[in-house]
């Protein structure tokens, strides 16, 4: 007889739910405990991001709670910088030491302290906590990571992908995938593939690899890397030329009617013609007289040379646009060589493109009411939508192809209409959003803290923050004429100008949760001796570091004061509409984590030691009036407490006494326990008549006001034509009063371009590249996330150690056969690889899964496992300068608009190793 | 597969063990009964080899179970397996081969009939076990090397054969060989080899039909190759399965357990039906001649080498469907 | 008792359809399953062998592996999770000596029984797929159990009564139902997508099925693009394409 198995005994005594934290996609999950410990974590169906799932990496998030790899107490450094040797020590002294070593600095100079987080999601409190210091040296993770996407969006349309906007999965028809292996927004997308699949929608693929969401797409262009600008360009170039844009829709809600000044030389040569009212002009066919564009009866002329009233001549941005785009230099038989893409592919793409968009036009019966007041019945969609992420961005042009890849979904009149793009809450804001970063020289000052946050988005040259010589005053050199719109700011030079002095030598590099001395650097090897660089008397040149981890990470190794922190099912967090919100199209949220275990060990959530640190430091804010800390329960208590501005503090659900307002309102005391029990979320649908256009929707925008995400209901108008980049442009022409340093001045005057365009990547020009013929990247794997995963018992089984991959062809010229060591070279070192063939790549180029290989020792693993000895990274082969130019000036290898880390411009040269 | 040498000794030595019992068994029907009284110590000495043999290979057997403790649950599902079969066979060989010795070792009052008998049982049940471990391969379809109808029948070729030259060599050793026991190992090892080469012909014949392409119901986009594995260790299933000799490797090594297995020991007997011609001092004059004595041991240690090599090739040359997931393109 | 069921008439045969045209190869429905069993009641824990050493390994129940398959313009990548199949005939339950290998008669889930499994290890020598796991701490051979603790598992909210597998999967590439009947969802999909047996010619009637990869619709695809048509030539044929451009949009807003 058939044995019998218990189908039905209780997984779990409790079930808590909370937020993910195994990547930043925070998705909603369920811990289920048993007998006190963590049985497993599904994901939370009620969850606006996952609705249930979860990926690989959340369902392995028991493994990294229970990790070895945890630290344990706070340590103070005794060995050598990178050995790894501490003591462990008190809280109490941990705190004390810091808060002096803070303490000194700020007394003497403010800016002698860096501050930089990694992808942690409390930016919020972390940028309010530097500018109530009075350091402007501080900024997240963004400049490495996407910060060309992000901004390049900002500027267009106030929004982008990711915590900005996304696809409208439910409709889209026709859908482009730009560069994404994996994303912060890993499960909507994979949900968002699910659906598309499932309604036949077809998917195209622009990837140079063709892996994960890339291998199940309708059809795979193999792009050559760094040449989507042109491909994107050609694109536009045939929609151009068949006259397949969407006129109204441009006309209405972009500039591409407003008026640019063509006065060569004049100060104010390309930026927008305006009457004496400071309004920008359109020409008014109507008329046949210039008139303010906002007018709602004008008709503005799209094409064609004026002449305005002050006798000097003016054409309307569709025109330069139109110029641009249906240049030679933008015919798909003009790119085909360049990008790998046949010509015939790209006229057949545009076709569908335009066949979808204008021939399959979705309309919904959505009453709505425009900015101006006037009532449409429905809402008509173009369901074409368009996903991008660091396959664009991260490379030194990636900010004029990131904003090419706008001005695309623009011109098919596909932003926030069913099918197309929607933003999310808190965007759309204006584009550029209005606050500029704090920090101008004036501004700082022993003691006190800045006018205003450190990251922001300047608006021209005047925003800058610059020396009168023209020289950075961050650490980093964001928002300096290296990257004047360095909008996340550049935490990857941070280290390196540290260490050369350049501009300034630092006391403290005060970091979180960024594995700097290993994944997140480039040139590894260079920045682990910045780290451990001595002066003549034998100090370090980087005198002090504290650095707040969770886990034994390699640069725990190379600080000199660790804060160890606690795991994410131990501590409060807030995903906050100030910050990085989980909002969906159709509903504002936000989220929160909150403890589901005590820890059994000494570590405390940094935030609470921020906070901490703040009230010894006496910040403003962080104490009140006699000086005791203003938020003594912690992180929850600022969670609960803290008003950025009246009404509106870090999270947005369940306010005012009674818990029942939504965006503003008073304190209340009870709203982590209302959280909790809605699932560690709050949600807040939109009206109907709120959830598209929302750049131009009246009811959205001053709900948008009414709530605080924008200042005023004014229309968000589409910035084709990008007056901002103009203006550095002029000042690089020496009009102005803040002008860039003669080195400065071609290559400011070159890449400030107003209209989008294609130039090589930088690498690739500036160094032999017949030498290092291929191109070389890396992808994310979906089961590792960064250095994390690897301490991981189950996904290190999955991603033990990387090969390289490489296309069987040119593997095959290269005498090159499967599993052969080869030795991967680009003009900065050299590497040992094993080799793995493969069909689906770009034959010109060569890639790897991303952070797989370890420090021996490091992360609780054996010195002998695999991620230490069969392993590798490409970060020591990608520079963290360019080469120098003639005046012996190295730039960062970043994009020279935003400060982009160029990740993937770099090139390498294989051979075969003789094994 | 992985050559797992609890298992390649278990299925040596009791096959061995086994076929000797068969041999003393015959020697029992042919030879008369020990007087009664006396007792015959070297027929006593054999079986006890034999016994050792078969339960040392039946010992080892359960050395690589998980639960060694659990064992007598594999005597449960004869019905359907194998392997139970063979648990059940191997233990019921046991009382008839007692009895058999019993009644053999002299206490001749009870008849040379219950002798004969059990002995009979004994020898079938042992060549019967040893059909059903040669079964418990043969009959898995998912390694093309065991799924042959020759598999089980050489096993219990092998078995005689190890089993009689062992015998002979004992024979041997106390002078006690005669001709036609000679001839008749000689006839089994010769035909056991005749067997093995027409396998080995077999197998590489046979068409690996199964592809990459089937097991992953690709074939049809064109050729499949492992582009990610899903783990960078070798997981349980590689570790057992995905063992297999290089060719070359192989060719090598089955000359050598033909060589060892067949060529040599049946040069060994020839030789010592050659010297048995020649009339060798009797036992009286003070022990065997030593040419017979060297040629049956040279025989015997042929033959154990042999077979030990052969049994590693069985396993090590077995490619198991399960690699088709793992990279191999046919099996 | 390993003697296999008698198949009743319009027998419930519970079993995964996999979607390969889908599945993204993201690995959730892998470690979903091992999290899932490691404490699971049916078949855990999955103890792993050296797990922050040089050589880690441990049972799995669920595999995804990676293809790289044809050549040129028609090849593809294709991610293929791998789990038992809970076959109709298969050796692995009938080679076992001890009867701790079975297939339920009920809904013809493939088990184990970890209280009188030997770990003789035949069962995954029968195997042709893969599907089975020795678990070196615990001494006994591990399997998919189709979540059985979760589907028949009234403690859990009813939308939560399926494999963790596929409750994880992200992309909805993974469907769980009854094979059996042939008006379930699972069965439909079968029928529309051309779902397909692996190995079928080993004969052990997977009961588990798999959606192959969809036509392309790009370059290699026969038809010619159905909207090349709209690739038309300019309204008004002279002029440069931006006098064409401009006179367009002048007529057009002029409207
Ligand atoms: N599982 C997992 N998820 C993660 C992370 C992780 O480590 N693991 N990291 C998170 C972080 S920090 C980030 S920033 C996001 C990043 O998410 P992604 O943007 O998906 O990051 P990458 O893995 O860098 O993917 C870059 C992709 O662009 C392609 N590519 C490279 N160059 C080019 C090019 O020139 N053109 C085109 N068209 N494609 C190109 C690469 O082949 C690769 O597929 O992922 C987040 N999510
Ligand atoms: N070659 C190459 N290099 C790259 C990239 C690439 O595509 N290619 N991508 C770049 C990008 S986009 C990014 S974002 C970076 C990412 O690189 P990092 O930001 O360095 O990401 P991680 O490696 O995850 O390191 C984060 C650190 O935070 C620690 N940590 C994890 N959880 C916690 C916690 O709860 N609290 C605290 N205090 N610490 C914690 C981890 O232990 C780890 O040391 O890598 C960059 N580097
Ligand atoms: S994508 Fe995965 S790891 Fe990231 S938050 Fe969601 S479940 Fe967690
Ligand atoms: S979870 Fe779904 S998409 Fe991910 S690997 Fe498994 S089947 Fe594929
Ligand atoms: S897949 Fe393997 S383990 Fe599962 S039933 Fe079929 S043969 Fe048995
Ligand atoms: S390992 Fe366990 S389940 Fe498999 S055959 Fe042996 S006893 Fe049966
Ligand atoms: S059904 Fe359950 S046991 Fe089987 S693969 Fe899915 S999760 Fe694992
Ligand atoms: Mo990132």
């Amino acid at each position: 007889m058939q044995p019998t198995v218990d189908t039905n005994s209780p997984p779990a005594d409790e079930v808590k739910t909370t937020t993910c934290y195994m990547c930043a996609c925070r998705c909603g999950i369920r811990v289920h405990l048993k007998d006190g410990r963590v049985r497993y974590i599904d994901g939370n169906p009620d969850h606006p991001i996952n609705r249930g799932v979860i990926c690989g990496k959340g369902a392995a998030g028991i493994r990294q709670h229970y990790s070895p790899a945890r630290l344990r107490a706070p340590l103070l450094r005794v060995g050598e910088r990178g050995a790894g040797e501490f003591r462990e020590i008190s809280w109490d002294e941990a705190l004390t030491l810091a808060s002096q070593w803070l303490g000194d600095v700020r007394a003497r100079d403010p800016r002698q302290l860096a501050f930089f987080t990694g992808r942690d999601q409390s930016q919020s409190l972390t940028g309010w906590w530097a500018m109530q210091y009075g350091t402007p040296n501080y900024a997240a993770h963004g400049g490495f990571c996407s910060v060309n996407m992000a901004a390049a969006g900002l500027y267009t349309f106030g929004g982008s992908f990711w915590e900005f906007g996304e696809p409208d999965w439910e409709h889209t028809k026709y859908f482009l995938l730009f560069g994404v292996a994996e994303d912060h927004s890993s499960n909507p997308i994979k949900i968002g593939l699910g659906k598309l699949k499932a309604r036949g929608a077809k998917i195209v693929s622009i990837n140079p690899v063709r892996t994960g969401y890339n291998a199940i797409a309708d059809e795979w262009l193999g792009v050559r890397p760094g040449t989507d600008g042109l491909l994107v360009g050609a694109l536009i170039h045939e929609l151009l030329r068949t006259q397949q844009v969407d006129l109204e829709y441009l006309v209405r809600y972009t500039n591409a009617g407003w008026l640019v000044r063509r006065s060569p030389g004049a100060a104010d040569d390309g930026l927008f013609a305006r009457d004496a009212a400071e309004q920008v002009l359109c020409w008014d066919k109507r008329t046949g007289t210039a008139a303010p564009a906002d007018g709602l009866e004008v008709a503005p002329a799209l094409s064609g040379v004026f002449t305005l009233a002050d006798a000097r001549e003016a054409v309307p941005v569709f025109q330069l646009l139109a110029e641009r785009y249906l240049a030679d230099e933008y015919a798909p038989e003009a790119v085909a060589e360049q990008t790998g893409i046949a010509a015939a592919t790209i006229r057949r793409i545009a076709a569908e493109v335009a066949e979808v968009a204008f021939r399959q036009t979705i309309t919904l019966p959505i009453r709505w009411t425009d900015w101006a007041g006037r009532t449409h019945q429905s809402v008509t969609g173009r369901p074409v939508s368009m996903h991008a992420m660091r396959g664009i961005s991260a490379h030194s042009n990636g900010f004029q192809t990131c904003r090419a890849l706008h001005l695309l979904q623009i011109l098919l009149g596909t932003i926030d209409v069913p099918g197309g793009f929607r933003y999310k809450a808190p965007y759309p804001r204006p584009a550029p959003p209005g606050n500029s970063p704090a920090g101008k020289l004036a501004d700082l000052a022993p003691g006190k803290p800045l006018s205003g946050m450190p990251l922001g988005f300047p608006a021209g040259p005047e925003d800058l923050l610059v020396d009168a010589q023209g020289g950075a005053v961050r650490i980093d050199k964001a928002y300096s004429w290296d990257a004047p719109l360095a909008a996340h700011g550049m935490m990857h030079t941070v280290i390196g100008n540290a260490a050369r002095g350049d501009p300034y030598p630092i006391d403290v590099l005060f970091m979180y949760m960024a594995n700097m001395s290993w994944n997140s650097s480039m040139n590894t090897e260079g920045t682990q001796q910045q780290l451990t660089a001595r002066r003549a008397n034998g100090s370090y040149v980087i005198p002090k570091i504290i650095y707040s981890d969770a886990y034994s990470s390699e640069m725990v190794a190379y600080s000199d004061l660790v804060l160890p922190d606690t795991t994410y099912l131990e501590r409060y967090d807030c995903i906050s509409l100030l910050d990085r919100p989980i909002s969906d199209p159709d509903a504002p949220a936000d989220a929160i984590r909150h403890p589901i275990e005590t820890p059994d060990r000494n570590v405390r959530p940094f935030q609470d030691v921020l906070l901490d640190l703040g009230a010894r430091l006496r910040l403003p804010g962080f104490v009140d009036a006699q000086g005791a800390p203003q938020y003594p329960g912690g992180y929850a208590d600022y969670l609960v407490n803290h008003e950025r501005s009246p009404g509106i503090g870090p999270l947005a659900g369940f306010r005012g006494v009674d818990g029942a307002a939504w965006g503003t309102g008073a304190v209340n005391p009870g709203q982590l326990e209302r959280y909790i029990a809605n699932g560690s979320f709050s949600v807040h649908p939109l009206a109907p008549s709120q959830r598209w256009m929302k750049h131009a929707n009246r009811d959205y925008l001053s709900f948008a006001r009414s709530v605080g995400f924008v200042d005023t209901t004014e229309p968000i108008v589409f910035q084709l034509y990008s007056e901002v980049l103009q203006k550095f442009r002029l000042a690089a022409r020496g009009h102005g009063a803040v002008q860039p340093p003669a080195t400065h001045r071609a290559r400011i005057e070159r890449y400030f371009d107003p209209l989008p365009f294609w130039y090589a990547p930088f690498e690739g020009q500036q160094i032999d590249a017949a030498r290092y013929p291929m191109y070389a990247l890396t992808q994310r794997p979906m089961a590792m996330y960064h250095s994390w995963g690897s301490q991981n018992s189950w996904l290190r089984q999955i991603h033990g150690s990387n090969r390289l991959y490489l296309h069987r062809v040119r593997a095959a010229a290269l005498g090159v056969a499967e599993g052969d060591w080869v030795s991967v070279s680009s003009h900065l070192g050299a590497l040992r690889a094993q080799v793995t063939l493969m069909e689906g790549v770009n034959p010109d180029t060569v890639w790897t899964w991303n952070a797989i290989a370890k420090r021996p020792g490091a992360w609780g693993l054996d010195p002998q496992a695999g991620e230490a000895t069969r392993s590798f990274l490409l970060n020591p082969l990608i520079s963290d300068l360019l080469p120098q130019q003639q005046d012996g000036y190295r730039y960062s290898n970043s994009d020279p608009v935003t400060g982009q880390a160029a990740w993937y411009d770099l090139r390498v040269r294989i051979e075969r190793l003789a094994s | 597969m992985n050559p797992a040498y609890s298992v390649i000794f278990f299925t040596t030595a009791s096959g061995a063990g086994y076929g000797l019992l068969a041999w003393l068994v015959a020697l029992a029907v042919i030879g008369d009964a020990p007087a009664p009284g006396e007792i015959p110590w070297t027929w006593l000495a054999a079986h006890a080899v034999a016994f050792v043999l078969v339960s040392a290979g039946l010992l080892a057997s359960t050395a690589h179970l998980g639960h060694p403790e659990r064992a007598w649950r594999a005597f449960s599902q004869w019905r359907t397996s194998w392997l139970s079969r063979e648990g059940v066979l191997a233990v019921l060989t046991f009382l008839p081969w007692l009895l058999h010795v019993a009644a053999g070792a002299g206490f001749g009052a009870s008849g040379r009939g219950l002798t004969l008998v059990a002995g009979a049982a004994a020898a079938g049940g042992a060549l019967a076990t040893v059909w059903c471990t040669g079964m418990i391969y043969q009959s898995l379809p998912t390694i093309r090397a065991w799924h042959q109808p020759l598999v089980a029948p050489i096993y219990v070729l092998l078995s005689l054969a190890t089993g009689g030259v062992l015998a002979l060599a004992g024979l041997a050793w106390f002078g006690a060989a005669t001709p036609w026991a000679a001839g008749l190992v000689i006839v089994l090892v010769a035909l056991s080899g005749a067997l093995k080469m027409r396998y080995w012909r077999q197998v590489d014949t046979a068409g690996r039909s199964y592809t990459a392409g089937a097991a992953t119901g690709l074939g049809r986009y064109g050729a499949v190759r492992v582009l990610d594995p899903p783990h960078t260790q070798a997981n349980f299933v590689m570790r057992e399965m995905g063992f297999v000799v290089a060719r070359k490797h192989a060719r090598r090594l089955r000359r050598l357990a033909a060589l060892l297995l067949f060529v040599a020991p049946l040069a060994c007997l020839a030789a010592l039906v050659g010297t048995m011609a020649v009339a060798s001092p009797p036992v009286a004059s003070g022990g065997p001649g030593m040419a017979p004595v060297a040629a049956a041991s040279l025989a015997l240690l042929a033959t154990v080498c042999g077979v030990v090599v052969e049994r590693w090739l069985f396993f090590a040359e077995a490619q198991h469907v399960v690699t088709l997931f793992y990279g191999a393109d046919r099996a | 008792m390993t003697a296999l069921p008698q198949a009743a008439p319009n027998q419930k045969k519970l079993g995964l359809v996999i979607d390969l045209d889908t599945c993204v190869g993201c690995q959730a429905c892998a470690t979903s399953c091992k999290e899932w069993n490691d404490g699971g009641a049916a078949s855990g824990p999955l103890t792993d062998v050296d797990p922050y050493g040089k050589d880690p390994y441990g049972p799995w129940l669920n595999r995804v592996h990676s293809y790289d398959v044809g050549e040129g313009d028609t090849s593809r990548t294709v991610h293929f999770p791998r789990s038992c199949l809970h076959c109709e005939t298969p050796a692995c339950v009938t080679v076992c000596p001890t009867g701790a290998s079975y297939k339920r008669a009920e809904d013809g889930i493939v088990l184990v029984n970890p209280e009188t499994c030997i770990g003789c290890k035949l069962c995954s020598w029968a195997c042709p797929y893969g599907a089975r796991e020795y678990d070196t701490s615990g001494g006994v051979m591990k399997k998919c159990t189709l979540c059985v603790d979760r589907i028949y598992n009234t403690h859990l909210e009813p939308q939560d009564r399926q494999p963790a597998c596929v409750k994880a999967c992200p992309t909805g590439a993974r469907h769980f139902g009854d094979l059996g009947d042939a008006d379930s969802a699972v069965s439909k999909l079968v029928r529309e997508r051309g779902g397909f047996d692996l190995l079928p010619a080993i004969g052990y009637q997977p009961v588990n099925k798999y959606l192959p990869p969809r036509a392309r619709r790009d370059v290699t695809t026969a038809a010619p693009s159905p909207v090349a048509a709209h690739d038309r030539p300019a309204p008004q044929p002279d002029g440069t394409p931006i006098e064409r451009l401009f006179s367009w949009a002048d007529r057009l807003l002029s409207r």
